[in-house]
């Protein structure tokens, strides 16, 4: 259990090793190696120098035994000679290009990806029909500018983000590396995207590194170099990297020629930052080399003077820029919805042209024998003098055209401003949940981070929580708690209150002062018993349990300055923070690790520096669940120490001793495990000088071998590790972030189901669950853990019939979840665990599971592994129409992030692979809550309204037009003029919906919070569904026919021209769709009000300066008709009679049928309802429950 | 990914080095979503208060609106029928009115109902003629019109466009279809005259029409849509052709022909000399002729009064309506008590 997240990214990294093998052929062309001799004269007694990293070896012997890097599928790489090395200049140079479009490509590229969506095709296609002279409804700039003006937002915004693009990548390009000169042996200054494959390269402290290269030397004399991955995989604590031997004695540079230097074989490019599979051949000799043999562009290197390392992956092909991919793409339920509504639309939208198609043709029939002389149509062309018609060719095509044209004029029925005004609604709502202050965690000093921006809408209607366990629900900070040494359980220092802080050892290190960066509370008894009765058996117990703590891990200790130049802190870095908090838990007790390097370390024991030889090490893996490292003290004996989960641990001790002693410990285990603590067992052997050498041999075969290392190193460390003494064992604290319980409780009200997936024990997972309140002592647990398929379907069934008995009872168990008021009398809570799910997922007693799991109101997954994870957020997933949400921090939650509807990554302390994969990323779990309930709530009823919205007033504007059709012979005139048809989605009438959709909020913050029942209104899919886009298309018709009809029978008869009242038709719709949005806002800040009203005022602008072309027909209309008073009379009418039955319907079912969200609306304006009140009403109800 | 990895700097391996640079958003209400805002509630009393407005302000204007077209007195003659004698086919009265011979003068009388102040306005009015058929509406350029020098231009009007292989001004239908009847008034032996200056719009004749364009080849086509012009005149001063040209927004209308600026007493017989040219009968369109006052509202038209009456109306009575519902079922507003999660406890 080190690290959950961590060893199963470290599996995840095996398995891709070997799978990037195994297609290899098993090519016997080139054998060289096999033939060089092996030299591998190994020193009797181990060379603490090299153990780590084998370098003389026989590599020989396993070589012939593996397949090896196929030429064919390897890179060749001579170190120095780049011309060597890439002889035809086939290897990209080390210049990167993120940018996507040169000014050339530009255009094509750019137009070809924006025309990708399909609606784009759609309004492509009108504009190109309206450049048929037969069909041209529109003039060709007017029916061509909605469009181009989208286009042009779009490739504008591209154009601007690509041209930052370039200066970042000229920027980095032209930075620069100092690459060795071949003829003069020095370091010469070149810039970046010069860089070769095979040129030898130096780095300094501090220095991005240029491009994946192969570590050949570096300042330190055992060929350690620090490197920080953080722009690479975000995780900031230092990695260590090793140079090999054989090139760190004779670096290429001055002093020696680069001819001789050697060969490097290695994979081709690819994208796992987390392996490396290559060999070197230096002197005939060859050495496998490793991932961490290589550094890779995007890290820095620190604390570490100088590197050289030859470069064998340049520009695209590094490792880094491989992997720079952009966010997921995702699509929202809501547009997934919309599309639903578009297709009717569309449907309306053939409706209409089928009716003016029809009517045409009709029309025609019956007036063929007038068409002839008809001033208005004149159907013969007389002015050649021969009898051709003018534009005429028989009804059926008239038909067909007048369909066409039909579809041209009545285009906006299918919104186009809609999808641009979707991206920046939601990129506004990003602005306000990034700025968000209550979204921002002030211990990693992170903001929120909207990585996907297409599904904010989706955080509003989530019904499934899915959440990770450590760094999630927890922090992930592991703090040492309790220590069980031969069965006697020490946790005084987490019992005792009094700060015993001074108890951690400082230690004079020259005129410095050393401090470990945190410290433990200690047991004072376990404090004495080190300090005074070191001779005892207990005494000695306890050294060798904190030796081992202090020695078995990988941790790198780090001297930094403090303010205070007399003290130095000791940070230790490390990849497992368990692994940190025993070693922080160690220095607090004396035992202090002051200085790693690859072959030893020292640690300060009580005040004295001991200098430990570390021969080698066997790191963490899930199968073996423990790691190992055997060291040789300064009294030259060899130990072993190895510490691992429980479980993995009792298996190898030794049989005979004292079992009482091993009971009491398991007994402490129990408890400290339901305290939910992490508990780890550690044990240890002293190694015999012939199991030593045996043990060592096979390590360095394994470790030089290019096949199935992994395996083999396993291999080798089962083998080592047995006939343990058990020592003690540690029980590790992982605190509960803040608010979790708080959170988990509001989720609940707000009926959202929160499933715990987690890696750990089933007690851990049960004990967290109560302490976040996930689960009750009130709730039935339903635990299945069972180890055949038979007896899973049992307890499945058991299960069932459990909810039915209790569904008897209380007579809808799915109602009671909904009301979620917490007291429901048979809540039950289903705990399963991984080998379980193995049995269930992918069987038929999946269907079961979600009967089960969905009648329960909490779900705990324990010991589960990453696919099952993600195989759990898929049972719900395909069974519901229910949304689900997944949030969690490691690599391991990745595939489950992936897999939910939206995905959440915690910027938390393992590292950052789940936050690269997440639609969202934020600090800390509580904040799910503002997210949700909040941001979620808003972020979907603000783009429920808006799509409404867009589709109701584009409508209520085709149906004007339809109208005036029907007056026209059914010839598509429009009295509104084409401008103004054109700016009426674009212009007159975008900003407002654009500015609500963004800003508006129809209940508080502290009204959402406090009410997480309001959230349910999304999962009920309140705001947006078939019936309200029924009501709103009515109310769309209906405004239609005030608009259009009022003016019509007014002007009936007069002198009337067709711009007039074109332009009273326009302004009137423009008002009266503006006013129906007014009536729909739920907030008016300034900005509202501006848009509102500005609108209006633009539009009446836009309109005057259309009518102030001479050039058009309607020119001087608008001043003459606003100058009559039947104008201002229609236009009052028209918004009036047009309003009426929204505004009454409104009214009526705000009043009589109120929504929960009205009448929170209420209390958030009135607040008659104080919160003591409320409280009792609502105990009242809870009390009338029971 | 590349960017940052060029641009970071934040120190983060030196874990004890204070982060200066905090990400912590700035506080201001706008981003915090917090501006001051109004929150409008359709509470009862608004919603009353509203209907109640909307129907003191809209039925005075219904009144007055109404009164104001009651005011107007309107002489509407229909005289196409009429002024074809006999036979009543329609092949006869299309060969009569195409008959270039027959002189198509025709009189008819009209009787004043009321008193009318001037000044009257002569309308004629044509039913069924759609002036804003597409094929109709598009056929003109107003380039042409404008500038002399674009005698040329003739696109757009097809197939008015050219006569005899050269331009027509002004070129397209809706000029080439100019209503040609006229109408003689007089009471008793005196002529009343008809003042036929400033029908049309200012702003067409000073910048829509140029007062240096004359018509050139003008109704010399095979096909005689309509009127003449005189070519010795600037279609500036062509007022008849101007309002013309402002198309009809709907397939009724009426086009100015020109203003009485005398009394009429009630009672008077107009007699009318119509020239009787325009053809309307190959579709069946309705002729007629207008003599109207006017009043703020305009023409003779109730629509709007009514329409007034009718939503203010409305409104009362919702207004009413809405009281009464309020008080048989009152609500309080803002009462916890109504939301769901308090209205069904039990689970039902």
């Amino acid at each position: 259990m080190v690290g959950d997240g961590l060893t199963i990214s470290r599996e995840e990294e095996e398995e891709e090793e070997e799978r990037s093998l195994a297609p290899l052929p098993s090519s016997g062309r080139h054998h060289r190696r096999k033939s060089s001799a092996s030299a591998a004269s190994r020193d009797g007694f181990p060379n603490p120098a090299h153990v780590r990293h084998l370098s003389r070896t026989e590599t020989e012997r396993l070589a012939s035994s593996q397949r090896e890097l196929a030429d064919s599928n390897s890179r060749i790489v001579f170190i120095g000679d780049p011309g060597g090395s890439d002889p035809r200049f086939e290897i990209p140079r080390n210049s990167i290009r993120t940018a996507k479009y040169s000014p050339i490509t530009f255009l094509p590229r750019n137009l070809f990806e924006q025309f990708r969506r399909l609606s784009y095709i759609y309004f492509l296609a009108i504009v190109i029909l309206n450049q048929l002279p037969q069909l041209a409804v529109f003039g060709r700039g007017a029916s061509a500018l909605p469009l181009a003006f989208v286009l042009l937002v779009t490739a504008v915004k591209d154009a601007y983000e690509d041209w930052r693009r370039h200066r970042s990548d000229r920027i980095e390009n032209n930075r620069a590396a100092s690459v060795l000169d071949p003829q003069s042996g020095r370091f010469l200054s070149k810039r970046w995207k010069e860089a070769r494959v095979g040129e030898v390269l130096k780095v300094l402290a501090n220095e991005s590194i240029p491009c994946d290269m192969v570590l050949l030397a570096t300042s330190d004399p055992t060929g350690v170099a620090y490197i920080q991955t953080i722009n690479l995989d975000g995780e900031s604590n230092l990695k260590t990297r090793y140079a090999k031997q054989e090139t760190m004695a004779r670096p290429p540079g001055e002093d020696h020629p680069v001819d001789s230097a050697g060969v490097i074989r290695c994979e081709q490019p690819n994208r796992n930052i987390y392996g490396f599979l290559g060999n070197m051949e230096v002197d005939g000799k060859r050495v496998s080399l490793g991932p961490a043999n290589i550094i890779l562009r995007g890290c820095e290197l620190k604390n570490t003077a100088w590197v050289i390392g030859v470069a064998v992956y340049t520009g695209s092909e590094t490792k880094v820029m491989l992997n720079s991919s952009g966010a997921p793409s995702k699509r929202s339920r809501l547009e997934t919805r919309m599309n639903r509504e578009t297709l009717l639309l569309s449907a309306i939208l053939i409706a209409l042209c089928s009716v003016v198609a029809i009517c045409n043709g009709i029309w025609l029939g019956n007036h063929s024998d007038d068409l002839e002389l008809a001033q208005f149509f004149r159907k013969r062309d007389y002015s050649d003098g021969d009898d051709k018609k003018y534009n005429y060719s028989g009804i059926g095509t008239q038909v067909f055209f007048a369909f066409l044209m039909s579809v041209i004029v009545f285009q906006i029925m299918i919104p186009i401003s809609l999808y641009i005004s979707m991206e920046l609604v939601r990129l506004g709502q990003a602005y306000f949940m990034v700025r968000d202050a209550n979204l921002y965690d002030e211990s990693s000093n992170s903001r929120f981070q909207c990585r996907a921006l297409n599904i904010n809408e989706d955080l509003g209607q989530i019904k499934y929580v899915f959440s990770d366990k450590t760094g999630t629900l927890t922090e992930n900070k592991m703090e040492f708690q309790c220590a069980s040494i031969r069965g006697v359980d020490y946790s005084g220092g987490r019992v005792s209150s009094r700060d015993n802080g001074e108890a951690h050892y400082i230690l004079a290190a020259g005129k410095h002062i050393l401090k470990p960066k945190m410290s433990v509370k200690t047991d004072p008894e376990l404090v004495r018993l080190l300090k005074n009765k070191g001779d005892t058996e207990q005494g000695k117990r306890a050294r060798e349990f904190f030796l081992a703590l202090a020695c078995c891990n990988t941790i790198v200790p780090l001297v930094v300055d403090t303010s205070d130049p007399k003290q130095k802190l000791i940070d230790y870095q490390g990849e497992s923070p368990d692994e940190q908090a025993l070693a922080y838990a160690a220095a607090s007790y004396g035992f202090v690790l002051i200085e790693r390097t690859s072959g030893h370390i020292i640690i300060d024991i009580l005040g004295n520096r001991q200098r430990y030889d570390v021969l080698g090490l066997h790191e963490f893996d899930s199968d073996r669940k423990r790691m190992s490292v055997i060291v040789c003290g300064p009294d030259k004996t060899i130990n072993l120490f190895v510490k691992g989960a429980d479980n993995s641990m009792f298996g190898i001790i030794q049989n005979k001793v004292d079992l009482s002693m091993i009971d009491a410990t398991k007994a402490n285990l129990h408890a400290y495990s339901s305290l939910g603590l992490r508990t780890l067992v550690v044990g240890m052997r002293e190694l015999s000088r012939k199991e030593f050498e045996e043990w060592q041999s096979a390590y360095e075969n394994a470790n030089t071998s290019l096949m199935g290392r992994g395996k083999l190193l396993r291999a080798v460390a089962s083998n080592v590790e047995r006939e343990l003494h058990i020592l003690g064992a540690s029980g590790i604290e992982d605190k509960l972030q803040e608010g979790v319980p708080e959170a988990i409780e509001s989720m609940r009200q707000a009926g959202i189901k929160v499933w715990v997936l987690t890696g750990d024990k089933q007690e851990t997972a049960i004990s967290i669950g109560f302490s976040c309140k996930l689960l009750t002592e009130a709730m039935t647990q339903i635990v299945i853990n069972c180890n055949s398929e038979e007896s899973c379907r049992n307890k499945l069934q058991d299960a069932v019939a459990m909810y039915r008995k209790f569904a008897v009872i209380s007579p809808d168990p799915f109602e009671n979840a909904l009301t979620g008021t917490g007291s429901t009398k048979v809540s039950m809570a289903l705990i399963i665990d991984g080998i379980s799910l193995v049995y269930i997922l992918k069987t038929k007693l999946e269907e079961e599971l979600f009967k089960v799991a969905t009648a329960c109101d909490v779900v705990l997954c324990c010991r589960v592994a990453p696919l099952q994870k993600a195989g759990i957020v898929s049972l719900i997933k395909s069974r519901t129409e229910d949304m689900t949400l997944a949030i969690g921090d490691g690599a391991n939650d990745v595939s489950m992030i992936q897999t939910a509807d939206v995905g959440i990554g915690i910027s938390g302390q393992e590292g950052r692979q789940a936050v690269m994969a997440s639609d969202f990323a934020m600090g800390q779990f509580r904040f799910l809550v503002p997210l949700l309930l909040v941001h979620g709530h808003w972020n979907y009823q603000r783009m429920a309204y808006m799509i409404l919205y867009n589709f109701y007033r584009n409508a209520v504007f085709v149906f004007i037009l339809f109208w005036y059709v029907l007056y026209t012979a059914y010839t598509l005139t429009t009295a509104i003029t084409e401008w103004s048809t054109v700016l009426y989605s674009i212009v007159y009438t975008a900003l407002p919906t654009i500015v609500v959709g963004v800003l508006d909020k129809d209940l508080s913050r502290k009204t959402l919070m406090k009410y997480p029942q309001l959230y349910r209104s999304g999962q009920r899919d309140e705001r947006y569904n078939l019936k309200l886009f029924t009501l709103t298309m009515m109310d769309a018709v209906w405004q239609s026919v005030a608009t259009f009809y009022i003016p019509y029978l007014a002007y009936r008869q007069s002198t009337v021209d067709g711009s007039s009242l074109g332009d009273l038709w326009i302004l009137a719709v423009v008002i009266l769709v503006n006013i129906h949005l007014a009536t729909d806002v739920f907030r008016w800040y300034w900005i509202t009000h501006v848009a509102v009203w500005g609108c209006i005022v633009a539009t009446l602008i836009c309109v005057i300066i259309i009518d102030c072309i001479w050039t058009l027909p309607g020119y001087w209309a608008i001043f003459k008709i606003m100058g009559t008073g039947l104008f201002w009379l229609c236009l009052l009418g028209v918004i009036v009679a047009g309003m009426l039955p929204h505004f009454s319907v409104k009214a009526l079912k705000e009043y009589l049928m109120p929504s929960d969200i009205q009448i929170a609306r209420e209390m958030d304006k009135f607040r008659r309802m104080n919160a003591a009140t409320m409280e009792i009403q609502m105990n009242r109800f809870s009390t009338l429950q029971l | 990914m590349n960017n940052s990895a060029a641009g970071t700097s934040s120190g983060s391996g030196d874990v004890s080095a204070p982060r200066r640079n905090s990400n912590r958003p700035k506080y201001s209400r706008f981003t915090q979503q917090e501006l001051p805002a109004c929150k409008p509630i359709l509470t009862p009393r608004w919603v009353i208060s509203v209907f109640t407005l909307i129907g003191v302000i809209f039925i005075p204007i219904g009144i007055a609106a109404l009164r104001a077209s009651t005011n107007v007195v309107e002489i509407v003659k229909r005289y196409d029928a009429d002024c074809i004698p006999g036979n009543n086919t329609k092949a006869y009265r299309v060969a009569y009115i195409q008959d270039k011979n027959i002189d198509k003068t025709c009189n008819i009388t009209l009787r004043v109902p009321k008193d009318m102040d001037p000044p009257i306005y002569v309308y004629y009015q044509l039913d069924n003629f759609y002036q804003n058929h597409r094929r109709y509406v598009k056929s003109r350029n107003d380039a042409q019109l404008k500038d002399r020098g674009k005698a040329n231009d003739t696109s757009g009007c097809d197939p008015e466009d050219a006569s005899n292989g050269s331009p027509i001004v002004p070129c397209g239908l809706i000029a080439w279809s100019l209503f040609n009847d006229t109408y003689n008034f007089s009471i008793g032996n005196q002529n009343l005259t008809v003042n036929k200056r400033g029908i049309s719009w200012k702003s067409d004749r000073d910048h829509k029409f140029g007062n240096d364009v004359f018509p050139r080849n003008f109704q010399n086509g095979t096909l005689i849509g309509g009127a003449s012009l005189d070519e010795n005149t600037p279609l500036s001063q062509q007022e008849d052709l101007i309002v013309w040209m402002r198309t009809a927004a709907l397939p009724t209308f009426r086009k100015s022909y020109g203003k009485i600026e005398q009394n009429l007493r009630e009672n008077d017989t107009i007699t009318v000399t119509i020239k009787n040219n325009y053809n309307t009968y190959s579709f069946s369109g309705k002729k007629k002729l207008v003599l109207s006052t006017s009043s703020w509202l305009g023409g003779k038209n109730d629509f709007i009064g009514i329409t007034y009456l009718t939503i203010g109306g409305l409104c009362f009575f919702l207004a009413i309506a809405f009281t009464g519902v309020y008080l048989v079922k009152p609500r309080k507003l803002g009462d916890p008590s109504y939301l769901s999660w308090n209205r069904n406890p039990s689970g039902r």
